[in-house]
């Protein structure tokens, strides 16, 4: 199971609270584990890519084991430690105001 | 026993206010959805607990939320909107082409007839309809494929579809406004459409009288008489009386012509509601007065309504969407303002009392009459 961490935002839109497990098909990718995500919580589809273009949000970023994989290719395969669930995959909302 | 849903979205979350016909006494719920940008919330008048809601962040996008028990209870349905076809450019503010880009819903309309089907006006505008409840959206594309589309360009909000009117005597007919290009008519239910700007002029343009690039603000009519349409523009309060064949100015004695919301009377079809802002650079009421328009003799002539209003020191504003009218004997007057207040009266404008006073900033209000 992929361990994921989800903003605030879109745990409340959830009704989720910490972490979500979600069950990813290998070769596990970011695009799996978004899939993933609004399969379990299809309240999300659209809040993390763009419903259209299938692309990650602007305001939108995701970090491993505090690296910044938002520029990643999002069908390359994750690091170990998330496949292996050691460490979550981080959905993270820019620290922007307003 | 009859009362009135106040619907009111604001940058940080959506209120419902609820009263009995006396309209003294207010319930306020809320915020719901904390935190999200709730342009606008809309009853179906068909059923008024179909109530559909746009929410969106600049983080997270676009939701659509819909209630079927009058807001007590809500779910997330469709938000993909996807403009029909190769979408192309309209202009940016510097003149260049710009792709058409989706950012959010600002208004929602719920058809008159239907409470599965309801439109909803985008920016980058364009106009969208649902006929499943809001599972599906798909594009009327017509508007935005209408030969002016590439020369349209954004007011200082973004270039949004923010006034959709239907005839309730001619299902056919939709007028909607677009900031800043102008207003169009359909009269195929969406499929062709045509500017209806004839009398419009606007100072800021390079074409005073141009068929489109006019920064319309809102548009009103009265549900009895469709074809009569009352607009506020950018400046000048204008009116037409042939469904936007063509218009003239009714300013009149307004201390400002400027202005974003504009009403009509739930029972007299020439009584007119405007709330004058100082310039299109103070968005704030001239003389810190914050003060409401009437006019009773549809345009020219207005009298300012003061009494339970702020007279010294307001610096709010009015946007577009945030006024509305309930259908009470005595008909009910609500506006919401960028300093969050929540006003009500309940007697036509002759006096006023604050539901709400410390609300995030207000962004439409809407209120449902419940029999």
């Amino acid at each position: 199971m992929i361990r994921v961490l989800l903003p605030a935002h879109l745990k409340n839109l959830a009704h989720v609270d910490g972490e979500v497990t979600v069950a990813v098909s290998e070769p596990v990718s970011a695009n799996g584990v978004i899939d993933a995500i609004e399969a379990s919580y299809p309240m999300l589809r659209g809040t993390i890519r763009d419903p259209v273009t299938g692309r990650r949000r602007p305001f939108v970023r995701f970090f491993i084991d505090e690296e910044d994989h938002s520029h990643d290719n999002p069908d390359q395969l994750l690091p170990d430690a998330v496949r292996e669930g050691r460490v979550p995959f981080i959905v993270v909302g820019a620290m922007a105001g307003g | 026993m009859s009362g009135v849903r106040v619907l009111v979205g604001t940058r940080k979350g959506a209120f419902i206010l609820t009263a009995d016909a006396k309209r003294q006494k207010w319930d306020v719920n809320g915020p719901l959805f904390g935190g999200w940008e709730m342009y606008h919330l809309k009853g179906s008048p068909v059923d008024p607990n179909r109530i559909y809601a746009s929410q969106s962040t600049s983080w997270f996008g676009q939701l659509i939320q819909r209630s079927d028990d009058g807001g007590a209870s809500w779910q997330p349905v469709g938000n993909e909107f996807r403009y029909d076809g190769v979408p192309g450019t309209h202009q940016w503010y510097d003149g260049t082409p710009h792709p058409w880009e989706f950012a959010r819903v600002w208004h929602l309309e719920p058809s008159l007839s239907d409470p599965d089907t309801v439109l909803a006006g985008v920016e980058d505008a364009a106009l969208f309809r649902s006929s499943d409840a809001g599972a599906t959206w798909q594009e009327l594309s017509g508007l935005r494929q209408h030969d002016t589309g590439s020369s349209w360009q954004p007011g200082a909000g973004g270039m949004c579809l923010h006034t959709i009117i239907e005839s309730p005597s001619n299902p056919a007919r939709l007028v909607v406004a677009i900031s800043a290009a102008g207003v169009f008519r359909s009269d195929d239910h969406g499929v062709t459409w045509k500017p209806i700007t004839k009398g419009l002029l606007s100072e800021g343009i390079p074409d005073e009288d141009a068929e489109v690039g006019h920064c319309v603000h809102h548009v009103a009519a009265h549900p009895s008489r469709p074809d009569v349409m009352f607009m506020q523009k950018h400046w000048d309060v204008m009116r037409s009386n042939d469904a936007g064949e063509s218009w003239f100015e009714i300013s009149g004695n307004l201390p400002s012509d400027f202005g974003f919301v504009i009403d009509v009377h739930a029972h007299e079809p020439e009584t007119l509601y405007v709330v004058p802002i100082t310039s299109d650079s103070e968005h704030f009421p001239p003389e810190g007065k914050l003060r409401v328009y009437r006019s009773r003799v549809g345009g020219y002539e207005w009298e300012p309504l003061t009494k339970g209003l702020p007279q010294e020191n307001c610096y709010v504003n009015v946007l577009r969407d945030a006024m509305a009218v309930d259908t009470l004997e005595d008909c009910g007057i609500y506006f919401g303002t960028t300093g969050g207040q929540v006003y009500v009266s309940a007697n036509g404008g002759d006096s006023w009392d604050a539901i709400v006073r410390d609300l995030p900033a207000v962004l439409s209000v809407e209120v449902q009459t419940l029999a």
